[in-house]
C-alpha cells in the first residue's frame, strides 16, 4: 500500500518535470503544443545513447540530455514556433502533430522501434527495507531530484526578477511590453527551459515510464491532463495535478490492471468538465 | 469560375470514379477504401471546415460506426443498408450525448475533451475483448447481399460501387445542408460567433446539431469500412486516424466538400504509392507536410487552384 503510494509519487513528480514546460506554452502563451513530449523523447534518447554506447556516467548523461533538449527547444522556438504564435488553434495543432511525426520517424529510423533499456549505476539500484514498507532507491532519488526542481521553480517564479517578469508577461503581454519587458525573449527563454526540463524528465524516466518512438503520443494525454487540471497560473497547481495523476495511474495499474488506462482518460474528461479552468483556478476565464 | 466550368469539373470528378472502375479493376479494394476515407474527411469538414470546431477525436465516431455495424453483422443480422443506418445511429447518439460535454468550456477544453473521449473509446474497445475482439480485431463479420441482389465479391466490385454510391448520395445531402440556412449559420458561427449570437442564432443548438450530424456521417464511413472489409480492427479508433483526417482536410482545402474528398484521394494514393518504402519514411513526410501546411497557411489544393484560375482568368 505505502509502496504503491511512493511509486505513484515518484512517477507523478516525473510527470510534473516533463509537463511543466507545457504549462507555460499551453497555459500561459495559449499555444497548443502537442509536440512537448517530443523534447522529452529527444532527451531520453540522448541519455540512452550516451550511457550505452559511449559509457558516459549516469549523472552527466542526464545533464547532457537536459541541455540538448533545451537547445533543441530554443532553436525550434526561434525558427518555427514563433511563426505560429497568435494563429488559431488548428494551425498549431497541425504544426505540432507534424513535428511529433517527424521526430518520431527520425528516432525510429536512427534507433529502431524497440523499447530502450538502460542499466542504472549500482548506487541507484536495489531497495531500502523499512520493515513496514520497501522503497526503491531510484524512486527515492527521483523524488529527491524532482522535489528540488519543483522547489527551485517555485522560488524562481515567485522570488526572482525573471519570475516576476514572466508572470507579468503572462498576465497581460501588451501592458508588460509597454513597460519595457522583453516579452518575446522571456517567452523564448522559458520555452527553452521547459524543453530542457522535459528532456531531463525523459532521461530520468527511461527506467520508469519507458522510452520508444511512440513516447510523445503515448504521454501527450498525460501532459495535457497535468496542465489542464493544474491550471497555468502557478507551479503548485500542475504539481498537485501531476502527483494525483501519478498516484491514480500507478494504483490503477496495480489494483485494477484489467481496466488499464481507461481510468486516466475518464478522470481527465470528468475533471475538465467539472473544473474547466483547472483545480486551483482563480476563476478568471480567458 | 463560370457555372459551366464548375459543372464540367464536377462531372469530371465523378466520371473519374466511374472510369477508375473499368480502368483499374485490380485496385478496386483500394478505391473502395479511398471512397470511404473521403466520406470520413467529408464528415470532418462539416464540423471543422464549416462550423470551425476543431476536434482531435473524430476517429471515435468512425470507430463506433465500424464496431456497431460489424457487431450487428457478426451477431447474425448482415443486411447492409440497415447496418449502415445502425452505425450512423449509434455514432449520432454518442455524438448527441457528448456534444454538451465537448461544447462546455472553451476552445482548448473542447480540444482536449474530444481527444479524451476518443482515447476512452479506444481503451474500452481494447479491454472489452468479449464484444469487440480486442487487439485481435472483430472477426466473423458476414454480410448479406445488398437489396438481396448484389453479393460482396472477392474482387471488391460490389464493395466499390456500394461505397461510391453511398459517398455520392451523402455528398448530395451534405451539399444541400451546407447551402441551407443551417449551413449558412454554421459559416457565420465560424466567422464570428458573438455576432451570430447577437443576431439571434441559437449558436449552441446549431453546434450540437452539426456535431451530431458529423458524427453520423463518420459513423456511416466506419460502418462502410466494416462491411466492405468484413473485419474491424482497433485501428479504426486510433489517434492517427483523427490526425490523418485533419491532414487530408487541410491538404484538400477546408470548408469545401470537394476539397475534403480531393485531399483524401491524394493522401490515400500517395500513401499507397509510398508504402513500399519504409513506414518511417512515410510518417516523416507526412509530418513535414503538416508543418508546411500549418505555416504556409490554409486553403489547400483547392485554394491554390482557385488562385491560379483567378490569375489565369484575370489576364
Amino acid at each position: 500500500m505505502l509502496t504503491v503510494l511512493v511509486d505513484g509519487v515518484a512517477s507523478g513528480m516525473l510527470l510534473f518535470v516533463l509537463a511543466c514546460g507545457l504549462s507555460v506554452t499551453l497555459g500561459l502563451m495559449n499555444f497548443v503544443n502537442l509536440a512537448h513530449g517530443a523534447f522529452g523523447m529527444a532527451g531520453g534518447y540522448l541519455c540512452v545513447v550516451l550511457l550505452n554506447q559511449h559509457g558516459v556516467p549516469f549523472i552527466p548523461a542526464v545533464a547532457a540530455a537536459a541541455l540538448f533538449a533545451a537547445a533543441l527547444g530554443f532553436v525550434l522556438e526561434r525558427t518555427l514556433y514563433r511563426q505560429l504564435y497568435g494563429r488559431d488553434h488548428l494551425d498549431q495543432v497541425l504544426f505540432s502533430i507534424g513535428l511529433v511525426f517527424v521526430m518520431s520517424a527520425v528516432v525510429d529510423w536512427l534507433m529502431g522501434a524497440r523499447q530502450q533499456l538502460i542499466t542504472l549505476p549500482a548506487w541507484l539500484q536495489g531497495r531500502w527495507d523499512f520493515g513496514f514498507m520497501t522503497v526503491g532507491v531510484y524512486r527515492a532519488f527521483l523524488i529527491a531530484v524532482c522535489g528540488a526542481i519543483v522547489l527551485a521553480l517555485h522560488l524562481g517564479l515567485v522570488r526572482t526578477r525573471f519570475g516576476a517578469r514572466l508572470r507579468a508577461a503572462v498576465d497581460d503581454a501588451v501592458v508588460a511590453r509597454g513597460l519595457g519587458i522583453p516579452v518575446t525573449r522571456i517567452f523564448g527563454v522559458t520555452f527553452a527551459l521547459g524543453s530542457g526540463l522535459a528532456g531531463l524528465g525523459g532521461a530520468l524516466g527511461v527506467e520508469v515510464l519507458g522510452l520508444d518512438p511512440t513516447f510523445p503520443l503515448k504521454f501527450m494525454v498525460y501532459f495535457l491532463i497535468v496542465v489542464a487540471v493544474g491550471g497555468a497560473n502557478t507551479i503548485v497547481g500542475p504539481f498537485l495535478a501531476a502527483l494525483l495523476l501519478g498516484v491514480v495511474d500507478v494504483a490503477g495499474k496495480y489494483y485494477v490492471p484489467q481496466v488499464g488506462a481507461f481510468v486516466i482518460y475518464t478522470a481527465m474528461v470528468v475533471l475538465l468538465l467539472v473544473k474547466p479552468h483547472g483545480l486551483l483556478a482563480r476563476g478568471a476565464a480567458r | 469560375m463560370s457555372a459551366a466550368l464548375r459543372f464540367a469539373l464536377q462531372a469530371l470528378f465523378w466520371g473519374g470514379w466511374a472510369g477508375a472502375y473499368f480502368a483499374l479493376p485490380e485496385y478496386l479494394p483500394l478505391l473502395a477504401q479511398i471512397a470511404i476515407i473521403a466520406l470520413f474527411v467529408l464528415s470532418l469538414d462539416l464540423l471543422v471546415g464549416y462550423a470551425g470546431f476543431v476536434t482531435l477525436g473524430h476517429a471515435a465516431f468512425f470507430g463506433l460506426g465500424a464496431y456497431a455495424a460489424g457487431i450487428l453483422a457478426q451477431q447474425g443480422w448482415g443486411e447492409p443498408i440497415s447496418g449502415l443506418l445502425f452505425g450512423a445511429a449509434v455514432a449520432a447518439l454518442v455524438g448527441l450525448l457528448t456534444a454538451p460535454l465537448v461544447l462546455r468550456g472553451g476552445d482548448l477544453t473542447g480540444l482536449m475533451v474530444t481527444l479524451g473521449i476518443a482515447m476512452m473509446l479506444f481503451e474500452a474497445a481494447n479491454r472489452m475483448a468479449w464484444l469487440t475482439g480486442g487487439a485481435d480485431g472483430l472477426q466473423g463479420v458476414e454480410m448479406w447481399e445488398i437489396f438481396g441482389v448484389w453479393r460482396f465479391d472477392l474482387f471488391g466490385r460490389t464493395a466499390f460501387v456500394y461505397s461510391l454510391t453511398v459517398l455520392f448520395l451523402l455528398y448530395l445531402l451534405a451539399r444541400l445542408i451546407v447551402s441551407s440556412p443551417f449551413g449558412l449559420a454554421l459559416r457565420g458561427i465560424k466567422g464570428n460567433r458573438r455576432r451570430m449570437e447577437a443576431l439571434g442564432t441559437p449558436v449552441r443548438a446549431r453546434l450540437v446539431a452539426v456535431y451530431t450530424l458529423s458524427a453520423a456521417y463518420a459513423g456511416i464511413a466506419g460502418a462502410l469500412l466494416a462491411q466492405t472489409t468484413q473485419f474491424v480492427s482497433l485501428d479504426v479508433l486510433d489517434f492517427h486516424r483523427s490526425a490523418d483526417a485533419l491532414l487530408m482536410l487541410v491538404l484538400g482545402g477546408m470548408g469545401s466538400l470537394y476539397g475534403a474528398m480531393l485531399g483524401a484521394i491524394v493522401f490515400m494514393v500517395a500513401h499507397h504509392a509510398l508504402s513500399e518504402l519504409t513506414p518511417q519514411f512515410w510518417q516523416f513526410w507526412i509530418g513535414i507536410a503538416l508543418i508546411a501546411l500549418a505555416i504556409a497557411g490554409r486553403g489547400g489544393m483547392l485554394g491554390l487552384a482557385g488562385r491560379l484560375l483567378a490569375r489565369w482568368g484575370g489576364r
